[in-house]
């Protein structure tokens, strides 16, 4: 009887509401957007389910936008993890002297945001003798004339790359994970800015564009990678990649920090080669590695090469 | 009999041993392993020492000097003088405490004499500087690039500016 009557109406309820919906979402959708770039950047795939062709023609589509934008060529690599290879770092707590050069190394090579501020290594200052895991209370504002100052030692502190990342775990979309050889990468077109990410990471390592980046043209890197430091957008997040555009290549040169430490702190190598700088260390010097209690297995160790 | 069998085994057996624990080990002192280095970081104009050195009498008295390397204060090895390590006898060397000449572009030879646990950190890889590649060819630095030699304490820097305070965003 019921049924006779809406039939009488011409359309069900549960009809229109759908179409309703359809109609709806079509509207959000930016029609006015015409050029062939947008769409294909719209239906990107993730990066890991696309092929070698596929990914090279995001690349040039990227290459071509960067270019327009920039007005400088930008050239995005996409090296792929180099087998037998587990890249691993370590500082040495005993050296470091907190002097910065790492952190402005790091933004030099990396295309960060210059205003907005962005810097993806944190040199923490601690006062000796004291409890100094609290890293709550530690200082990284300081600005003393000279450094090391004689009261204070430092622990600069940057993406960990752990075995057992928990951002990844928060990521609703996989726009981050952990690559063959260790690297926690960010892919920023899968990104959509949620942050959670930032809330899981345990060390504070990642970083958060509130505004457009901003670094002038001639500063910009052009040697970069898709999953590295190529020019970000709004609204994404990014992080240390142990510089994988200069150490996923064979030969590759060291990160950009390693190179920029005056007093040698930084160690960079292979955890599976046993003839590395980092297993040196790990095999003969006291190794700790930050907040080792979460289980998050990072693999960047700080260590004390000096005083047994 | 018995005994003179014995003992010629136990001979036997002892030049055997010898014989197979002679064959040529390498002595770890005499593999000579290059590392690429940067030239060293000499004052300007003062490399080759001999230019002036050349026919000028050694004095071997430690004294403080007037006429030249005013500069230089021995904060070292107190009670050292120059010869302890520079080469009397030819100013563009240095010389080893066993006699041993080294060249400039291998002084940590000369470092690691007293500093030997820092010296073989060095070749490991551990202490100090290197730059290049990881997987590759390394460029090391040698010690008086970072260790003044005659005062070789690590020196303070001026620290780069701290990152803004979320208060300072404008």
């Amino acid at each position: 009887m019921e049924q006779d009557e809406s039939r009488q109406r011409g359309m069900h309820r549960r009809d229109f509401l759908r179409g309703a919906a359809l109609g709806l979402a079509g509207l959000t959708l930016p029609l006015d957007r015409a050029d062939a770039s947008f769409w294909e950047a719209f239906f990107q795939k993730h990066f890991r389910e696309m092929n070698d062709d596929e990914i090279k023609q995001v690349i040039s589509r990227l290459e071509k936008e960067y270019a327009q934008k920039f007005k400088k060529q930008i050239e995005i690599g996409a090296d792929k993890p180099i087998p037998g290879v587990l890249y691993g770092y370590g500082l040495d707590l005993s050296r470091c002297i907190g002097c910065r050069r790492c952190v402005y190394g790091c933004v030099a090579e990396n295309n960060q945001s210059i205003d907005p501020q962005i810097h993806w290594i944190t040199v923490l200052r601690f006062r000796k003798g004291e409890k100094w895991v609290d890293l709550e209370n530690s200082e990284k504002y300081y600005s003393p004339e000279k450094v090391p100052e004689e009261e204070y030692f430092y622990m600069p502190v940057q993406c960990q790359q752990c075995e057992n990342p928990p951002c990844v775990r928060a990521c609703p979309t996989q726009a981050t994970w952990k690559e063959p050889d260790g690297i926690v990468v960010i892919d920023y077109n899968w990104c959509i800015g949620c942050r959670y990410c930032m809330a899981a990471c345990p060390y504070g390592a990642r970083r958060f564009n509130w505004g457009a980046p901003n670094r002038p043209e001639e500063k910009i890197n052009p040697k970069t990678h898709y999953l590295g430091n190529r020019p970000r957008y709004r609204g994404v997040v990014e992080k240390c990649t142990f510089c994988i555009q200069r150490t996923r290549k064979d030969p590759g040169r060291y990160p950009a920090c390693v190179e920029a430490c005056p007093v040698g702190a930084r160690k960079f190598g292979n955890l599976l080669d046993p003839n590395s700088e980092i297993r040196y260390a790990i095999e003969h010097k006291r190794v700790f590695r930050l907040k080792e209690d979460l289980n998050t297995s990072p693999k960047f160790y700080y260590f004390f090469a000096y005083g047994r | 009999m018995r005994t003179l069998a014995i003992s010629g085994i136990g001979l036997f057996c002892f030049f055997s041993l010898l014989l197979v624990s002679s064959p040529a080990v390498p002595i770890e002192h005499e593999v000579h392993k290059k590392f690429l280095v940067p030239p060293p970081p000499f004052s300007e104009g003062i490399f080759p020492c001999s230019q002036c050195h050349q026919g000028m009498p050694v004095n071997r008295t430690p004294r403080k000097l007037e006429m030249m390397h005013q500069d230089i204060v021995l904060n070292h090895m107190p009670g050292g003088w120059c010869f302890d390590c520079h080469n009397p006898d030819n100013r563009d060397t240095l010389r080893l405490a066993n006699g041993k000449i080294v060249t400039f572009e291998e002084s940590y030879n000369l470092c690691g004499q007293c500093h030997g646990t820092i010296l073989r950190e060095w070749k490991a890889g551990l202490h100090g500087k290197r730059t290049g590649m990881w997987n590759g060819e390394k460029q090391y630095l040698l010690c008086v690039h970072c260790h003044w030699p005659h005062d070789p304490v690590f020196k303070a820097i001026t620290p780069m500016p701290p990152p803004v305070r979320p208060s300072d965003i404008k």
